[in-house]
């Protein structure tokens, strides 16, 4: 692999300036007189909670878009990076949080893809697993990426990057889809690259891992720059607090009694898949008491979604006592059939599955409140009204915000919506609780009112089972933790008695085989 | 000639509209598109084809008036779905009513007429092999071509690298637009492929399976050709054998009413549509096949702002 | 130079409501374009068109009689389409409810009382809707695409229809003509007052009617919306997709073959190979043009129906193909469909802003 040798003739020595950068959408300022500076070798973080300006900065470096108001400077000279072809030709790679992956094909056809040229095929697949096998993490070139897990997904997309030798790397939230150990041989993929000379821009909200790896952190909050740090001097609070503006505060927890009656149980709930690509669920057991908030820890793909849709109900289960609500065996019942058993869910996707874009709020409210309780609907007929007074009571509730009064739900940002969402299902006062990622791509704030709902829930004596990719929130909330890894779930263990190594290590399972062939533990 | 040959020319004549539309359709859906108007630009294609060929005299003529029949008929699908985002369905729809329409109307004055002939390609020593000869040897034009295209589109697809970016396209609209990837130029062109082979099939049906216009004479093909690309699971060489067993449903009613079994005429004449009823039961049943093979992004509309 | 589309942060009230309006008016341009470019007056033939079937008393009532059969199936297709299903079938729907109806007429030719006609209008409802069971069982048990199995369907219907007038049920008194035998009495449909307008044209205004509440207050109405925009959500909402599916194709078959039986027992009188100049087809752009609002979808059909009438208007007056009246209905559907558009979307011309590969 040739060495990033970078020359620069300037004295300041930087690869890649952004200089008074602004970006308006309209009248919204995403980024306002933004600037940041990158050293080769170095990696650089870039800091912010959702909202904050981090992705349009990044998309205006990477020239899928231009600033309003500002300068991009390339070794000293002042440039426009035109579109993403025009970035990659500079020797800017990106590693983006969305991967542009084609689930139908394998991992040679999606690498030529992503190369400016007609490749010869076989030379490829050749220098795919060289490269990927060099730098840790290693590639089967025919392998269909369907059939691939979301870590060995993001190998792709780095080798991609590698193959064209970049000079500065930008890496997106990177470690949202990773195991522990993953993340780890990330980072000495990351070290290595920095040795070679190239530079590396990593956008996280993770503190402990930038304190970690990252040489300088550019901190952004509402699309202004706050701060450039080196994380290494910093605590995580003070990060924290220099990335949110104020005291975050944790939720607040009282020591919850426990013991309580088993509302939610699984018993060895399996369940076959017929998806080509989904996963199997096998003899899943776990129970849930009344007071009690179980996490189900996991990386994204391992039988989350038919996990929840088996307790739902929109997947029946063959033998009715797979799935057990306050002891009643239910497992063949109809999701609407278990709402009257007072269980409420809330899915991972907010549009199209547990809201609908083009509906108004009040409208949204009948989706999972039409078969429950006697006001809503009477013989057949919606009383619109009622369904605007849930939609106000909740709002005012759950502070969502909105431009007007009942607007349609794609208008609402994803924080705000997801908000609406969970109270909702809470409005309803259930005694069991199911949601799934119950704050991915949601803005600090609103993050913390529904987690705070959620251990409020339990305090009232429900039980509430959250299923999460994220690991400091299961920590935040959670009395019992147990992972779920190819379709099948650990025991639950009490979270002062988990870590996240611990975590890591029932996470990793056997998965580790598919992308290279090997055992694991190589 | 002999029976044998008679039966396997028919079927050869029946079979060619038939995978002419159906290959330029597979092309089309490959890159995430589902064209509903087949049946509209082939009428169009046999009308345009006629006429053209009917005042100039020139059968060639006809067939190239018929491909641009085809592919303008397609642009206005390509610039009302790509370019303005309405649903494929219902414009898809639109371009079949419209094409029944606009060819009736067109094509009033020329009903009946006697039309021309598109000429067998002079192979002079090769067709007079008995038995082959004729039937390998000595079509026109378009025979070949449908069988040239299908080919081609095989080696296209899959061992291209445009072919590649036709089904990352079709698979993955957001990351081929993420890459670089001109999703909607592609389209346009995969679009304007498949109203070209429409308007080609609509001018065999008009110039060499029968020389003359008649109304609505596509009979529902267009449709037919649309459940093959579904049956075939979008593989070219799938299209070639459901093509050719359609053809050979369409005119087996033709040689049982010759054999005097007393069959209504017009149970006879919807085989080719209960085939396709059935044919589609069959694939659409099976649902690992259908899953995987079905291009993701079929029928969804395409904005780049994501 | 390209077209830029920019999504509204809210769908436009005003072209919701301006749509259909924008999209006649642009369609009646392109109308006088063409004409003129034939040499016609385009006002005399947009008058010929729209307003003259609206001068006298007799071709109001042929603007209904008309229109009846396109509002009938428009409404079921309007319900249809707010669900995504896509039954395109609804002319062979038609096609066999006319079948099952008139079976009363030739097996029992002297049976005459009111419930003659009350048993033969359910039974063209049941006929259409056990024809449109077909599509709608392929479809929830097998996976198989509606548009295609329904479509093909109509050849068949077609095909079987004209076995029947020409075989079984042709007139034996007929002079060999492939029709049935002349209905009569109370196997026609009663007129209001003197003219044409039969009680088909009352059923349509009452099935419209009774869908718009359907559609708006009712849970069902809902349940199909949702279905239509997200089946996901609909899962998740403890709707089920199967049940919507065949409610919706056993609602428009009924509502279909309704109306074929109102065609062959009134205007008619009689079976023959041709039933309907292609109402299940035009009553799709009917249901388009009407927002797919079974209200929307009572003008929508009157204007339609002025169209053909129109379109013979044209014919008669300056010699052109009625045929035209269809490819203007044609026009008017990808107007439609464009100027929708509009309401989530606003209209940008930009310079080509990224250049890519």
């Amino acid at each position: 692999m040739a060495s990033h040798g970078v020359s620069v003739n300037r004295s300041n020595g930087f690869l890649l300036e952004a200089q008074n950068i602004t970006k308006m959408f309209g009248d919204l300022r995403a980024n306002d007189d933004v600037t940041l500076a990158l050293e080769p070798g170095k990696i650089h973080a870039l800091l912010g909670e959702n909202g904050a300006g981090k992705s349009t900065l990044v998309k205006i470096i990477y020239g899928s878009l231009q600033p309003t108001k500002g300068q991009l400077v390339w070794k000293g000279q002042p440039i426009s990076i035109a579109s993403p072809a025009a970035a990659r030709t500079l020797g800017i790679g990106m590693v983006f949080q969305h991967f542009s992956l084609f689930d139908s094909l394998t991992v040679l056809q999606n690498v030529a893809l992503a190369l400016p040229s007609e490749a010869d095929m076989a030379d490829l697949a050749y220098r795919i697993e060289s490269v990927s096998h060099e730098y840790g993490l290693p590639l089967k070139s025919d392998a269909l990426v369907a059939n691939l897990s979301v870590g060995e997904r993001q190998r792709i997309e780095i080798v991609r990057c590698l193959l064209q030798e970049p000079q500065f790397l930008i890496m997106d939230e990177p470690t949202a889809v990773l195991t522990p150990q993953e993340a780890d041989r990330l980072f000495v993929t990351l070290q290595r690259l920095a040795d070679e000379g190239c530079a590396i821009l990593y956008i996280s909200h993770r503190l402990e891992e930038v304190k970690r790896i990252c040489h300088d952190a550019t901190i952004l909050r509402h699309g202004k720059l706050v701060a450039r740090v080196d994380p290494k001097q910093e605590t995580a609070s003070s990060l924290a607090n220099l990335m949110v503006g104020s005291e975050v505060g944790a939720v607040k927890t009282e020591k919850r009694s426990g013991g309580g009656a088993p509302m939610l149980e699984l018993r060895g709930l399996s369940m076959p898949t017929d998806d080509p690509f989904g996963v199997a669920l096998k003899a899943i057991n776990i129970s849930v008491e009344a007071g009690e908030i179980i996490a189900i820890a996991g990386v994204a793909g391992n039988g989350q979604v038919e996990l929840f849709d088996a307790i739902s109900g929109e997947t029946l289960c063959k033998v009715p006592d797979m799935v057990r609500l306050a002891a009643v065996s239910c497992g063949a019942e109809s999701i609407t059939e278990r709402r009257r058993r007072n269980a409420a869910f809330v899915p991972e996707e907010r549009i199209g599955h547990s809201a609908i874009a083009n509906f108004a709020l009040s409208e949204n409210v009948i989706l999972t409140h039409h078969a429950v309780g006697k006001k809503l609907v009477r013989r057949g007929l919606i009383n619109r009204s009622v369904a605007e007074d849930m939609n106000q009571r909740i709002s005012k509730t759950f502070d969502v915000r909105k431009g007007k009064p009942n607007p349609n739900a794609h208008s609402l940002s994803g924080g705000n919506l997801q908000k609406f969402v969970v109270g909702r299902e809470i409005a309803r006062d259930p005694n069991i609780l199911v949601i799934n990622q119950p704050t991915w791509g949601v803005d600090a704030g609103a993050a913390r009112v529904i987690r705070q709902a959620l251990i409020d829930m339990a305090q009232r004596g429900a039980a509430v089972l959250v299923i999460s990719q994220d690991l400091d929130e299961i920590f935040e909330i959670a009395d019992r933790v147990a992972v779920i890894s190819r379709g099948e779930l650990s025991p639950a263990y009490p979270t002062p008695e988990m870590s996240p190594e611990k975590i890591g290590l029932l996470m990793a399972g056997a998965h580790e085989q598919t992308a290279t062939g090997m055992a694991p533990g190589r | 000639m002999y029976a044998a040959e008679a039966v396997i020319l028919t079927i050869i004549t029946a079979s060619t509209p038939l995978l002419l539309a159906a290959i330029g359709e597979l092309v089309t859906e490959r890159a995430g598109v589902l064209n509903l108007g087949v049946e509209g630009m082939m009428i169009m294609g046999a009308v345009c084809g006629f006429i053209a060929a009917f005042l100039s005299g020139s059968a060639m003529f006809g067939v190239l008036a018929g491909l641009s029949a085809g592919v303008a008929m397609s642009m206005i699908f390509a610039f009302l779905t790509q370019t303005l985002m309405t649903s494929q369905m219902a414009t898809g729809l639109a371009l079949t009513l419209f094409g029944l329409g606009l060819s009736g109307l067109i094509g009033e004055s020329f009903t009946g007429q006697p039309g021309v002939k598109l000429a067998a390609l002079a192979m002079p020593s090769l067709s007079t092999i008995p038995f082959l000869g004729p039937v390998l040897f000595g079509h026109d034009i378009l025979v070949y071509l449908s069988l040239g295209l299908t080919a081609a589109v095989a080696y296209v697809l899959f061992r291209t690298r445009l072919g590649l970016i036709i089904i990352a396209v079709g698979g993955n609209h957001h990351s081929a637009h993420a890459l670089g990837y001109n999703v909607i130029r592609v389209r346009y062109a995969c679009i304007a492929f498949g109203g070209a082979c429409s308007g080609l099939a609509g001018t065999y049906l008009s110039l060499a399976y029968t020389s003359q216009w008649i109304e609505n004479m596509s009979a529902g093909r267009g449709w037919i050709a649309l459940a093959l690309v579904v049956f075939a699971t979008w593989m070219p060489k799938r299209v070639l054998i459901g093509a050719y067993l359609f053809g050979t449903v369409w005119i087996m009613g033709l040689y049982v009413q010759g054999l005097g079994v007393p069959i209504p005429s017009q149970l006879l004449s919807s085989l080719p549509y209960l085939v396709t009823i059935a044919a589609l039961i069959i694939i659409s049943g099976n649902r690992m096949i259908t899953k995987v093979n079905t291009p993701a992004c079929i029928g969804q509309p395409f904005s780049p702002e994501r | 130079m390209i077209l830029l589309l920019e999504r509204r942060t809210a769908p436009s009230a005003t072209l919701t409501f301006l749509s259909p309006i924008l999209a006649i008016g642009i369609t009646a341009i392109i109308g006088g374009i063409i004409f003129s470019a034939l040499g016609l007056d385009p006002f005399k033939v947009l008058y010929l068109y729209f307003v003259e079937p609206l001068t006298s008393l007799w071709s109001i009532e042929e603007v209904i009689v008309k229109a009846a059969p396109l509002i009938l199936i428009g409404v079921g297709l309007s319900v249809c389409f707010s669900a995504n299903v896509w039954n395109i079938g609804a002319e062979g729907q038609l096609t066999v409810g006319a079948l099952f109806g008139s079976a009363i007429p030739v097996y029992f030719t002297g049976w005459q009382s009111p419930s003659v006609l009350i048993l033969m209008l359910m039974l063209g409802a049941v006929g259409g809707a056990v024809f449109a069971a077909i599509p709608a069982l392929l479809k929830t048990r097998f996976n198989a695409n509606e548009i295609l199995t329904s479509l093909m369907l109509v050849y068949v219907a077609q095909l079987l229809l004209d076995w029947m007038v020409r075989g079984p049920w042709r007139d034996p008194q007929g002079y060999n003509f492939p029709q049935s035998v002349p209905f009569e009495g109370w196997q026609l449909l009663p007129t209001l007052g003197d003219g044409r307008v039969h009680v088909g044209a009352l059923l349509a205004v009452v099935a419209a009617i009774i869908l718009f509440f359907m559609m708006n207050q009712s849970l069902r109405g809902f349940e199909i919306r949702v279905i239509g925009s997200a089946p996901r959500a609909g899962a998740f909402a403890g709707f089920e997709e199967k049940r919507v599916i065949w409610f919706c194709f056993l609602l428009s078959g009924a509502l279909a073959g309704l109306a074929g039986l109102c065609e062959v027992a009134g205007p008619s009188g009689q079976l023959q190979p041709t039933i309907s100049p292609g109402y299940g087809f035009t009553a799709i752009i009917v249901a388009f043009l009407g927002r797919l609002n079974p209200v929307g979808v009572i003008f929508a059909g009157i204007l339609l129906a002025i169209s053909y009438l129109g379109g013979e208007a044209v014919q008669v007056e300056f010699n052109i193909s009625n045929k035209s009246a269809q490819v203007f209905q044609g026009i008017l559907l990808f107007l439609i469909l464009a100027c929708d558009t509009l309401i989530h979307y606003r209209i940008k011309i930009g310079a080509s802003v990224v250049k890519l590969r």
